[in-house]
């Protein structure tokens, strides 16, 4: 994973609630069985307005070369699906700052190098007039700061293991494997002993035997 | 020691270490993969030349992209084919079950995790789906994740997480005639909003739950996730046994008894406190239909509209326009009044054999409205072979629905069944967002028995009304 340190960029505002994962990465492009090359499907719905309706702000210039997205409470809700962080990093989103997230699709940003800002009222409604007017927006995850281009400075929390992980491009799989695969073990022995049925014997498993066979 | 809840002890019983900034090694128990999260997954593991820890923990079944039609044909969709058949190589190459979509054991992963006895109390559960939290009605703790966490469940069986906020919601009084679980769920999500569980696992409690039936606990936890939150539980009692008692991969003989004991105590302590408490009751219910783009734009069938111009809030004026707008209303008008074109009767929210026998009571010796294109969709092999041996499908037949094989099918726009663009739907899905069900589409969300009352009228229709 590409690590993260600062971005500036002018930041492109969407001061829509609830903009969910359908509306992001709509289903049927979920068919696809990649997760490179995502961003032509990004808002797709959007980015093909009725004929005299304005463009989607993202093919709005100078916002389409955005790197930040401002958005409004809700950004994300909705499914699982991680092509909607692909889909906005393949776009050249590194930011997306919002007063509140859908909580899949934020955790799933911390796994693809996306930095996802959670701001209060009053810091939102300052960055977000920021980015409609145009203005470079600085993000430094080392210093945990957004600095507008007046200067003024909006600090935000961020968990301290997914900023490192963040920071480092930590290869979090590689890092379970080489540091705790000692204790893993040692917790299925302990939850074997405790707990058997959690883990599904030779006789139960031969339930899905005849799976090459049967039809229903 | 202090007193614990449901969520805290199943998570402590699955600490595998403790990190010094307050996250945990979580242990998975049981993972199920489809196939549309699971691809990216398997070739992240190809990449990096890993393995799976434990081949026995996961069963993969192909849910969202398959047709519920012409099964016995190649499917007519190349992408979905493709993604299909990948699955299934996939678990083939990995050595985890596949259950093919003509086999008995088929069906939507929230529907036969629970039919096999795979969904457990106790346990912790993973799958790379929103709706996961479905299974926390067994008292599991369940939750939808990504596809790279899926990878890290494959190569290393844990997740590396912090625990949320306990919040619990208190359901109280007896279901008046007509209103069900669903109607539960969706006023909650009006209340609280699609927010209001951030952060949260919530517990659902009082004399209202313990009165449901598994799969009715079922529909409502699996609608945690529009309340915002990942998790939704329900403590296990003589209900959840029943259910499970028997079940191909539930334990057996001594390890039963072991295993009820284990369970029964899970049940949050009396004295344990919760970060947030809300109450509900359900006794003040009516049916409820969404009106809008998210699970919260809901209200009670005898309601009307929303007008944007009575909301002073002018971001909340904003989102209702944006909603009638896209939904083709008109402020005001009676939500009884509103024509539609289809209905769907399934999804992993209602789609098993209690709701279908809802459903079917409603339909029974009456017509869809000639209007309307309606379908039901069981969420499993086994449901539809219960419900024919019921004789459902010749009671949905005879009044016109079709009766289709068990999937996803119109509750996710990937698969052969769609709205069209500007197509109202009356569905008993969970998710009524823009696009949802198809380009364009228009989706009312409702009970099954709502649902098959708005088939027979041509438009939503309050199922106490209907003569």
């Amino acid at each position: 994973m590409k690590p993260f340190t600062t971005v500036t960029s002018i930041a492109a505002p969407l001061p829509e609630a609830d903009v969910d994962t359908d509306i992001i990465f709509p289903a049927r492009f979920l068919l696809l069985l990649d997760r490179e090359g995502l961003g032509r499907h990004l808002f797709h719905e959007r980015r093909r307005p009725a004929e005299g309706a304005p463009p989607f702000v993202l093919d709005t210039p100078p916002y389409d070369r955005a790197e930040i997205l401002v958005t409004g409470p809700n950004f994300g809700t909705g499914s699982s699906r991680e092509q909607a962080v692909w889909a906005l990093a393949d776009f050249g989103i590194r930011v997306v700052i919002a007063p509140r997230f859908g909580e899949i699709f934020f955790s799933n940003c911390f796994r693809n190098g996306l930095l996802p800002i959670v701001l209060g009222e009053a810091e939102h409604g300052a960055v977000m007039r920021a980015a409609e007017a145009g203005e470079k927006v600085s993000v430094d995850l080392e210093a945990q700061r957004i600095v507008l281009a007046d200067g003024a400075a909006i600090g935000f929390a961020i968990d301290s293991y997914r900023r490192r992980a963040l920071l480092l491009g930590l290869d979090e799989i590689g890092a379970i494997l080489a540091d705790d695969a000692a204790d893993i073990a040692a917790f299925e022995a302990r939850q074997k002993a405790a707990t058997p049925w959690l883990h599904l014997s030779r006789e139960q498993l031969s339930h899905f035997d005849d799976l090459r066979t049967s039809e229903a | 020691m202090s007193a614990l809840t449901l969520y805290d002890k199943v998570w402590r019983q699955h600490v595998v270490k403790s990190y010094e900034d307050g996250s945990d090694l979580i242990y998975i128990d049981r993972h199920l993969v489809q196939e549309v999260s699971s691809p990216q997954a398997f070739a992240g593991l190809v990449a990096q030349n890993r393995t799976i820890r434990r081949p026995d923990a996961h069963v993969s079944v192909a849910d969202h992209a398959v047709p519920t039609r012409h099964r016995d044909r190649p499917l007519p969709d190349g992408l979905a084919a493709r993604q299909v058949s990948r699955l299934e190589s996939n678990a083939e190459r990995f050595g985890i079950p596949y259950i093919p979509m003509n086999d008995r054991r088929h069906g939507i992963v929230h529907v036969i995790g629970p039919e096999l006895g795979f969904t457990l109390p106790g346990a912790t559960l993973v799958c790379g789906d929103s709706h996961t939290c479905t299974h926390g009605a067994f008292g599991a703790l369940a939750f939808g994740i990504g596809s790279s966490e899926c990878e890290c469940i494959f190569a290393t069986q844990t997740l590396r997480q912090k625990k949320q906020k306990r919040m619990r919601v208190m359901l109280d009084g007896a279901l008046p005639a007509g209103v069900t679980v669903k109607d539960i769920i969706l006023a909650l999500i009006g209340e609280i909003g699609t927010g209001g569980g951030n952060g949260h696992a919530i517990e659902f409690a009082g004399s209202a739950v313990r009165a449901l039936s598994m799969e009715a606990r079922m529909t409502l936890c699996n609608m945690s996730i529009e309340a915002g939150s990942r998790v939704g539980m329900v403590a296990p009692d003589e209900t959840t046994f029943a259910y499970l008692k028997g079940r191909p991969l539930a334990p057996s003989g001594a390890d039963w008894d072991a295993a009820v004991a284990h369970w029964r105590s899970l049940a949050t302590d009396a004295d344990a406190v919760f970060d947030r408490e809300v109450r509900l009751d359900v006794s003040a219910l009516s049916p409820r239909i969404s009106w809008g783009t998210t699970p919260e734009e809901n209200l009670p069938i005898t309601g009307r509209v929303p007008d944007p111009a009575a909301e002073s809030d002018p971001s909340r004026r904003a989102r209702i326009a944006r909603s009638l707008a896209y939904m083709g209303l008109e402020p005001g008008k009676p939500l009884a009044e509103i024509p539609i074109d289809r209905v769907f009767i399934g999804s992993c929210t209602n789609s098993r054999i209690e709701d279908l026998r809802l459903a079917a009571k409603v339909v029974a010796g009456r017509q869809v409205a000639a209007n309307v294109a309606a379908i039901v969709v069981p969420g499993s092999a086994g449901v539809r072979l219960q419900a024919e041996a019921e004789g459902l499908d010749a009671v949905f037949r005879a009044a016109g629905f079709e009766w289709r094989d068990s999937g996803c099918s119109m509750c996710v726009a990937m698969n052969d069944d769609r709205l069209s663009p500007g197509e109202r739907c009356a569905s008993t899905s969970n998710r009524n967002f823009e696009g949802r069900q198809g380009q364009g589409g228009r989706t009312h969300l409702m009970s099954p028995a709502m649902a098959a009352a708005a088939a027979i009228s041509g438009r939503l229709t309050d199922v106490r009304t209907l003569s």
